[in-house]
């Protein structure tokens, strides 16, 4: 029988990436839809660089800036108390960072697609930018902040890489699912593999199943004009 | 609070006008930069139409207006409020602007029902019964439940036209509200526009090319021409040359000439009808089927049907 620690950890791992993540992206998104500045072009770019880039260079990179080894690492290390290398909290990190194109990305075109008149008219209401924000923007971008969030939760699960390089392999801490196969295969153990590997695929496809079932629901009910 | 019209004389008098307008913008169009610069005034209560050929920047200026384009320089003051003062580095922002926006789009929330909408018009505090009354004033009493997406463009323009009115504004600017609509609706609209109009002492500011349209609902007119004011006036000065004259005066083609006994009937059609008109044989020695003529008269005495 396969150990049930991974499997949790992977879920944990996944829910608090996917909450924080959705607190980060969706003012990002909103600058990034709505703002007129030119560098918002270099961190569009930068958002999406996960998508493109080898995890393990991602993780890498990550590995030596919170290294306590150096500066920087050092200083969160000695005067806030935090570790990030080979600890949940960096997992935490570093799937908030890979993950970041996941969230946007949707969160950004669901935005873009709205008529600029729906805002505008809801400023001219006597709406201030926040109640706009929630009372009209969010509820008509529905299906693009339930792409993201299940975008991310579902890829943060299937992480390797960069789990591999910043969280090691530490059971109970950092050794999630992804990286528990690639353990079992490691000692030939492929029944237990196999369980995992299952267990992750079924979940994945039925998470994105959800997912594109209600958006289809969404769409008939609520179309945009 | 009396009419407005019998308040202020029609010519506009320095310091009493509810609205004073100068702006100058570099607007960026299609067949390259274009500066729109102009200045009026307006009286409390009146309806003004912004009249101009596409690009003429008439949507710009109510955009203006509500504070969603910035200008170059310019101010603007309403009821003796300065919304915006380039100089004095003034500029309220569109959400305190009391001003209430019927977009040409509409702009309805799509996840709102028709109510749903109205009442996110309310302010804190305000009583829901405006609400109750604009839906039974426009006649929306069936469609209340419903969602935009399931209105007709009629429908839609109702519920724009109460929404913008719920916050009581002191400005309604209508961008080409009735475009999309055939003439039946066009002249039950532009009857809902004239009732809350007068219903909410509002001053109204129009943007239309439809001249019956302009005739029936606007006080004063203004025919924007590339950013600029060629002419303002009440409507019957303003298109009193080419467009509306004492004479008749139509072009077309000719179908078919027809002799009757001395005379010809000529048959002219001008859009989508057929003009039959009496000519001389001498009048029609030049003319052949095909041809395009201008049929004018100056001394006649029209007769004048109701159509529905």
């Amino acid at each position: 029988m396969i150990e049930w620690e991974p499997l949790w950890l992977s879920l944990r791992l996944s829910l608090v990436t996917t909450a924080i993540l959705l607190l980060i992206a969706l003012p990002l998104a909103c600058w990034l839809a709505y703002s007129r500045m030119r560098i918002k072009t270099v961190v569009e770019s930068l958002v999406s660089l996960p998508l493109v880039l080898p995890p393990s260079v991602l993780g890498f990179y990550l590995l030596l800036a919170f290294s306590p080894a150096n500066t920087f690492g050092k200083f969160l290390d000695h005067y806030l108390g935090l570790r990030f290398v080979f600890s949940f909290q960096g997992l935490v990190l570093a799937s908030i960072v890979y993950n970041l194109p996941f969230m946007v990305n949707p969160i950004l075109s669901g935005l873009k697609s709205l008529p600029p008149s729906l805002k505008e008219a809801s400023s001219t209401l006597g709406k201030s930018g926040f109640t706009t924000l929630a009372k009209v923007i969010l509820p008509n971008i529905r299906p693009s902040l339930l792409t993201g969030i299940v975008l991310s939760f579902a890829h943060t699960i299937g992480e390797f890489g960069v789990v591999l390089m910043i969280g090691g392999n530490i059971p109970g801490q950092t050794r999630v699912a992804s990286l528990a196969i690639y353990d079992e295969i490691q000692s030939m153990n492929y029944a237990a593999a196999n369980q995992y590997a299952l267990i992750l695929f079924a979940f994945s496809f039925t998470i994105l199943l959800i997912v594109y079932l209600v958006n289809h629901h969404f769409s008939k009910v609520n179309p945009l004009p | 609070m009396t009419n407005a019209n019998d308040q202020y004389p029609s010519s506009p008098q320095a310091g009493q006008s509810f609205l004073r307008f100068r702006a100058f913008k570099m607007l960026q169009t299609a067949d390259g930069k274009l500066p729109l610069d102009l200045s009026f005034e307006l009286n409390k209560g009146s309806i003004l139409t912004i009249y101009g050929n596409s690009g003429a920047g008439k949507t710009t200026v109510l955009r203006i207006l509500a504070g969603l384009t910035e200008i170059g320089s310019g101010h603007i003051e309403v009821d003796g409020e300065a919304w915006r003062n380039t100089d004095r580095k003034i500029n309220l922002p569109a959400r305190k602007r009391s001003v209430g926006l019927v977009f040409q789009d509409f702009a309805l929330f799509p996840h709102l029902t028709v109510k749903e909408n109205l009442e996110f018009a309310l302010q804190k505090g305000e009583d829901r019964r405006l609400v109750e009354e604009l839906i039974e004033l426009m006649e929306l009493q069936q469609l209340q439940r419903s969602r935009p997406a399931n209105l007709s463009g009629g429908q839609q323009q109702r519920v724009a036209l109460a929404r913008a009115i719920v916050r009581k504004p002191r400005l309604l600017l209508l961008d080409e509200p009735l475009s999309a609509l055939d003439d039946d609706m066009r002249y039950k609209l532009q009857g809902y526009i004239l009732k809350v109009h007068r219903q909410y002492e509002l001053t109204t500011i129009l943007v239309s090319h439809y001249l019956p349209e302009i005739f029936r609902l606007s006080d004063e007119v203004i025919c924007l021409e590339k950013g600029k004011i060629q002419r303002m006036g009440r409507p019957s000065e303003i298109f009193n040359g080419e467009k509306i004259s004492g004479k008749f005066k139509i072009t077309g083609e000719i179908i078919e000439m027809i002799p009757a006994d001395i005379v010809f009937i000529v048959s002219v059609l001008h859009a989508n009808t057929i003009v039959k008109v009496i000519a001389t044989a001498d009048d029609v020695k030049d003319l052949r089927a095909g041809d395009k003529v201008l049929v004018a008269s100056k001394a006649f005495n029209p007769v004048i049907l109701k159509i529905d």
